[in-house]
């Protein structure tokens, strides 16, 4: 075992599919920042805003006004960088830096696809993606190498593999499977698509969704890796990938997840490719094929594999948190982020808060507006972690304006799923008494149904 | 190469097809719920009657101004006041309409804002020089300025008649008078007139998805009107639910004995109507969000939300009974009546705002970014 995994990490391969996957990567995120800045998202969520929601541990991740943009200017060039092969253990540690930072200024724009790119920016921080077929490489020839080890281009695939693992058994919930919910109110609402429109409005095609949904998502990894179904695999990506952008709105996140599973084919493709750009932009492409293979030393070799375990480690565990909490995940959604829970839940809510004079008994209810954009006051309506930082929020702010003896209080009705909306929160708790912690949150009623499943 | 040029065409024709797919029009089948009757409904049934109703009472309020400017007498001041009190009361039935023209041109705002600048109101009739069009005087015009006007200059008849006769700037005070209720008239026409044109049909043919279809326009409209408009201006305000404190300065109508509870009665009656497709003046139903709600529970078996909503608008109507047919005096004497009367209207907040918006897959907001 011991020998068969040494054997393996000594093992070369072409260093193509992953230079094709760093210029495609390196693509893809300048042109996400180019339209996140074009639909006006800038301002829109990070400008405007007078109040931000900060994760546990990273409150002192703010956007910075105006110097926003910087930021994204940065993230925006060093992704070109990457994808040039340009300075680039520089370029994807900025990128890395620059993006993640962008995701910590406020969760209320938490999506999993920024977790996933931000995770793997880190990983390719270790992968020696400039190689081949880069400015790198071409400046300094000491340094290309045309084989690297092989371990290298499988670690994107084992995180690939991974988050359509998780996000495959995360579907395995009785709402999913036996209800077809959420897909059962999402998918009539697209009663105006061409073709689809009518078929939309069908329960079984509700079903179809949902299953197919859910055994596309564990059974790709395995058809993807496995060479006598890989085209037929890659034709599936497509499209489901496709199908979920016309029904969603989804931005950028298929056409990332198409580009990506090319890393699964052989390199020949990958040279294909490569030969097809280096036509196009007349580059001698023999330069880069030297025949040279990277070996790391020793010493570094096993730093590098030691710190790519102990990330692997983190991902395949993290999912898991949610075993650590008492009640319904999808209810108090301890343990939901970072998870690969991917359009599970249909959820909506309102919360009214009320300050309250302890000592007079006089109060008066908050105009949410008044603090939060309709965006930030809809993703804080559901989930109790927004609700107590916004809770202690009010709490400073009403304290700053003269009022003494705060308690605060919430109304809170939650649906979940097409179920009637009920009180989320404990209307009777002073939220001022709770602080954020890694802690379940006591301040939860129940769920007052069952969700099977993992 | 070759399964990658084929994935490359198809990312093309499928990109391409999803951006046309919401220019789309209309499509109707059975099994899916018709929007186009929906829509048509709601404007042919309920909102172009109710303008052409409103009008009909905004001219009116014009006509009996003018009346009292040619000859302003004690009979023609309580004509007058009477129109205004009818025409307040109809509006009602168009206030939550804030699509189309009324949504461009502020209609709501020109014509009820409240509480009515007084101080401001005096001081433009006293320098003769406004312009009513600003977005600056929205709360110098409109019914509430003319509850000021006609009711709130003295505390008697007499009194009042004085500043449009024998006030050294009686003339001025007849002008702006004037002015206040033609711009009301002039404001209602012109929204009438562009739902009997043009608007009518791009309103009933725009049954798109997408948050800029009229189905979802229309909806978000009502949600926001029955919180923001319904519950937080006619009660949550006056009663000091966002501040603590009663405010009877903030009734809606205050210097009109008397009327709030009937505007407020009137509003609420409306978005009942509304909700189940009630013809206006008729006691006919056509597809509304009753409907909508029930042919989307057959197909979810999910609780029947539509009765719920139901009840809860009877009960809150049940409780208003408890309620004096003046606010300013129930919030002076007796603010807990009104406090309940918010707590009964925040519950079909919810219903409306989280499980109906829900149910009907419409988000509430215009944030357009990504989801997962």
């Amino acid at each position: 075992m011991k020998k068969a995994f040494s054997a393996y990490l000594n093992k070369n391969s072409e260093a193509a599919p992953l230079a094709v996957f760093r210029i495609f990567f390196g693509i893809m995120m300048f042109l996400s920042v180019i339209r996140f800045w074009w639909h006006g998202w800038i301002e829109k969520l990070y400008i405007t805003p007078q109040f931000f929601f900060s994760y546990y541990g990273f409150e002192w991740v703010k956007p910075l006004g105006e110097f926003t943009y910087l930021i994204f200017i940065i993230c925006g060039l060093s992704a070109l960088f990457v994808a040039a092969g340009f300075k680039y253990r520089l370029a994807i540690i900025t990128f890395f830096l620059s993006f993640t930072y962008i995701e910590l200024m406020d969760k209320t724009t938490y999506l999993n696809h920024y977790f996933f790119i931000s995770i793997l920016s880190f990983l390719m921080i270790f992968l020696p993606a400039n190689a081949y077929y880069s400015v790198d490489a071409w400046q300094k020839p000491k340094r290309a190498f045309q084989k690297i080890p092989s371990w290298c281009i499988d670690s994107i695939k084992l995180l690939i593999a991974t988050v359509y693992f998780y996000a495959g058994i995360a579907k395995i919930n009785s709402d999913w499977l036996l209800e077809a919910m959420p897909l059962k109110i999402w998918l009539p609402s697209r009663y105006d698509l061409p073709l689809l429109g009518d078929l939309l409005q069908q329960e079984w095609v509700h079903y179809f969704f949902s299953w197919s949904g859910m055994l596309y998502d564990i059974v790709i990894p395995f058809l993807l890796l496995y060479k006598p179904t890989r085209v037929f695999a890659f034709v599936l990506v497509v499209v489901f990938h496709l199908v979920t952008r016309i029904l969603f709105p989804i931005g950028m996140f298929p056409y990332i997840m198409i580009v990506s599973a090319l890393i699964f084919f052989d390199a020949g493709l990958h040279h294909r490719i490569l030969n097809f750009l280096s036509g196009l932009f007349k580059i001698a492409k023999g330069r880069f094929d030297n025949g040279r293979e990277k070996y790391y030393r020793p010493v570094r070799r096993k730093l590098v594999i030691s710190v790519l375990s102990l990330f692997f480690l983190i991902q395949v565990l993290l999912p898991w948190r949610y075993l650590l909490y008492p009640g319904e995940l999808f209810w108090t959604e301890e343990g939901f982020r970072f998870s690969w829970r991917v359009m599970l839940m249909e959820k909506a809510g309102y919360a009214q808060f009320k300050i309250v004079n302890q000592e007079s008994g006089k109060w008066f209810y908050v105009k949410n507006s008044d603090f939060l954009t309709p965006f930030q006051e809809k993703q804080m309506a559901t989930q109790p972690d927004f609700i107590l930082e916004y809770a202690h929020f009010l709490g400073k702010h009403y304290k700053k304006k003269g009022h003494s003896n705060i308690q605060v209080f919430v109304e809170n009705h939650v649906a979940l799923n097409g179920r009637k909306s009920t009180l989320y929160i404990d209307p009777e708790v002073n939220l001022l008494e709770h602080c954020d912690s890694f802690k379940t949150k006591t301040f939860l009623l129940p769920f007052h149904d069952t969700i099977k499943g993992l | 190469m070759k399964y990658f040029k084929v994935s490359i065409l198809l990312l093309f024709t499928f990109t391409l097809s999803s951006c046309n797919s919401d220019d789309e029009g209309k499509k109707t089948d059975k099994d899916n719920f018709d929007r186009a009757a929906l829509l048509e409904n709601w404007a042919d049934n309920i909102i172009i009657p109710s303008y052409e109703n409103f009008a009909s009472y905004t001219s009116d309020l014009e006509a009996k101004t003018e009346a009292f400017v040619q000859d302003p007498s004690e009979a023609a001041l309580i004509d007058l006041r009477e129109s205004y009190e009818e025409a307040y009361l109809q509006y009602q039935t168009v206030a939550l309409f804030g699509v189309g023209k009324a949504e461009a041109i502020n209609f709501r705002m020109f014509l009820n804002t409240y509480p009515v600048d007084e101080a401001a109101v005096q001081e433009k009739i006293e320098s003769g020089s406004y312009n009513l069009e600003l977005p600056s005087s929205y709360d110098e015009q409109g019914f509430p300025a003319l509850d000021l006007l006609l009711n709130g200059l003295a505390a008697e008849d007499a009194g009042i008649l004085d500043f449009y006769t024998t006030h050294s700037n009686a003339s001025a005070y007849l002008n702006y008078l004037q002015d206040v209720s033609s711009r009301i008239n002039d404001l209602t026409q012109e929204v009438l007139s562009d739902w009997q044109n043009s608007f009518r049909d791009q309103f009933v043919s725009n049954t798109a998805s997408s948050n800029t279809g009229a189905v979802d326009r229309l909806t978000n409209d009502y949600v926001m009107y029955y919180e923001k408009y319904l519950r937080t201006g006619k009660i949550g305000i006056p009663a000091g639910a966002f501040t603590g404190n009663p405010m009877p300065e903030t009734v809606e109508a205050k210097y009109s004995n008397g009327l709030s509870k009937d505007l407020y009665l009137k509003a609420l009656e409306t978005v009942q109507n509304f909700f189940n497709g009630k013809h206006f003046d008729s006691n006919e139903t056509g597809p509304s969000y009753k409907q909508y709600l029930d042919h989307l529970n057959t197909v979810k078996n999910s609780t029947d939300l539509s009765s719920l909503i139901n009840s809860q608008f009877n009960a809150i109507a049940q409780q208003a009974t408890n309620l004096n047919d003046d606010f300013v005096e129930q919030v002076k004497t007796e603010n807990t009546v009104m406090l309940q009367a918010f707590n009964e209207l925040q519950k079909n907040v919810v219903l409306l705002k989280v499980d109906m918006l829900q149910a009907l897959a419409i988000s509430v907001d215009y944030v357009d970014t990504d989801g997962d």
